[in-house]
């Protein structure tokens, strides 16, 4: 793996590129979108809700609205592109080159981080204006982040690769992506939940993103941010494999 | 010296459908070289494999040496392909494409190669205009000019002027005999047999992913003998003894037109003689060579000349 190839860099500046070429779909609209849940459930539920002592509904809700971004953002970044290089057959140009699998995958996962961290970022800022936010934890909000984005970069390439149309690529952003993000804890403390839903949250790994990304601001968390770091780093290292081998195999790309 | 693509008994299945059946080939440094067939003969099959698109079932391919599939950086370097599908990226300009292609093959400052790659290829006016609003001639020539950034020994064009005008045919093969001349190898595919007739040394027949004809061009011509005589009776019938001769009846759906075979020059005035010795009065005369189209066809057809 060479992070340094003008192979990789080249692809990473082209997928980074096109994002930013329609920003006004890829980063504006999420933001809109975050600011209105945020109004919305912010409003609806401020002074009702109190997950975290100390901790208005508000302020706790900013953090996972970030972070729902980032991911949503990251995952749709990979699988996107990956889906319209493929139907549109300019593919080619990426599988004619003399690029590694890992060159590739790194290329598109890096790019799915940056604009996951761009919306995120943008999402913050916006949003912020309506809360009293603490940072506990600076270093914790970056590795959540940067692991986070990573992660659904990943599950992008590999959704990309997988789906063949688009209703196959909506299939598991709303069957899979969709239900994983909103069960994490975003809108709502996991402990707040039914004996079974809470275990269901144990074994989703979004929920440790969350939780440990949620970490850095406040101080607290569902649980110890450690055993969230393990898992998410977990997670990372088993979606890299896999989507490291399905490049290799050449799996749905290289017939 | 290795050659510039060494093709060992490759096989490739598509479920039932055979669509390459143990091809070998060698394609040496510099040839310009023909890769013929009809729709469906595997031709495509063939460049995809050897582009690394589509792995094979059996057999290996090497380009320059390097083995598609177990040495695919080195080989893939060695490589420019122009696909036959008209494809682009729509966010992006014409120089930002040949940018970006280039720094997929590891070239940063390719600036001056894109500049004089756009100008063989008439794209420079179009070099800041978005790949959506150029036309399909214009896409056309920027897969060519894709193909070409990192100056590939081997240049693999598959169908390269399909559904084009004459200027960019004309643009397009001045640009490749020139790489050709400078010893770049090119490999070409076309269902335009002229084109191919006038640009390749070496062509290989395919038909049911077999290689069916493979010789020089000079040789492959040389195969089927002789011309033909297309005539256009106005009065008259064709004499009993010249109907031996008939290579096509009812030419052009006329009966009263007939294509002859001739050996040579000499046998024209004798059939001329016997035509106004029969009364007839020959309102059209046109002399044939044959061409690659006629042995593409009789090869085709019987498998062999």
């Amino acid at each position: 793996m060479n992070f340094l190839s003008v192979g990789f860099q080249t692809l990473f500046y082209k997928e980074t590129l096109r994002f930013w070429k329609v920003a006004t779909q890829t980063v504006a609209a999420p933001i809109l979108t975050s600011i209105l849940y945020l109004l919305i459930f912010g409003h609806v539920l401020s002074g009702h809700v109190e997950v975290y002592p100390g901790v208005s509904y508000t302020a706790f809700l900013v953090p996972g609205l970030v972070m729902m971004s980032v991911l949503q953002n990251a995952v749709a970044n990979s699988s996107s592109s990956l889906i319209q290089s493929k139907i549109t057959g300019n593919l080619v140009f990426i599988l004619l080159p003399p690029l590694s699998h890992w060159e590739i995958l790194s290329a598109y996962v890096l790019a799915s981080v940056v604009r996951g961290l761009v919306v995120g970022l943008g999402v913050f800022l916006t949003t912020a204006w309506f809360a009293h936010l603490s940072f506990v934890a600076p270093l914790w909000i970056a590795v959540f982040a940067v692991l986070g984005a990573a992660i659904l970069g990943t599950f992008g390439v590999i959704a990309g690769i997988w789906s063949e149309k688009f209703d196959q690529l909506a299939a598991f952003q709303n069957f899979l992506i969709m239900p994983a993000t909103m069960l994490s804890g975003v809108f709502y403390s996991i402990h707040s939940l039914p004996p079974f839903w809470l275990a269901v949250s144990h074994v989703n790994p979004f929920f440790y993103m969350i939780d440990g990304f949620r970490y850095g601001f406040f101080g607290q968390s569902d649980v110890n941010p450690w055993t969230s770091l393990v898992v998410v780093a977990a997670f990372c290292v088993v979606l890299a494999a896999l989507a490291i081998n399905l490049l290799s195999r050449g799996y749905k790309l290289r017939h | 010296m290795p050659a510039a693509i060494q093709i060992n008994h490759v096989e490739k299945s598509y479920k039932s459908l055979k669509a390459l059946g143990g091809v070998s080939l060698t394609i040496e440094q510099g040839e310009f070289f023909g890769l013929l067939g009809p729709n469906g003969a595997g031709k495509t099959t063939l460049i995809s494999t050897i582009a690394g698109l589509i792995r094979p079932d059996a057999g290996s391919i090497q380009v320059h040496g390097h083995d598609v599939v177990t040495d695919f950086r080195n080989a893939r370097r060695n490589l420019g392909v122009v696909p036959q599908e008209l494809v682009f990226d729509p966010f992006f300009t014409v120089r930002e494409t040949l940018r970006l292609q280039s720094g997929y093959f590891g070239l940063k400052k390719n600036d001056d190669w894109i500049d004089e790659v756009m100008a063989n290829l008439d794209l420079t006016n179009k070099a800041d205009t978005n790949m959506r609003a150029l036309s399909g001639g214009m896409k056309r020539r920027v897969l060519v000019a894709q193909a070409l950034v990192h100056k590939p020994p081997v240049i693999v064009l598959d169908e390269p002027t399909a559904g084009v005008d004459v200027e960019l045919r004309q643009t397009l093969w001045k640009f490749i005999s020139r790489l050709n001349r400078e010893g770049h190898t090119v490999v070409l595919t076309t269902h335009y047999l002229e084109e191919a007739q006038a640009m390749c040394q070496r062509v290989a027949m395919l038909k049911l992913g077999q290689v069916v004809a493979l010789d020089t061009m000079n040789k492959l011509l040389r195969r089927v003998s002789g011309s033909q005589l297309n005539v256009h009776l106005r009065g008259g019938a064709l004499p009993e003894e010249l109907k031996p001769l008939i290579a096509h009846e009812e030419h052009n759906g006329s009966p009263h037109q007939f294509s002859l075979r001739v050996n040579d020059y000499a046998e024209v005035e004798p059939i001329l003689a016997r035509l106004r010795e029969a009364g007839a009065v020959i309102d059209e005369m046109q002399l044939q060579q044959a061409d690659l189209e006629d042995i593409f066809i009789q090869i085709m057809e019987q498998g062999t000349v």
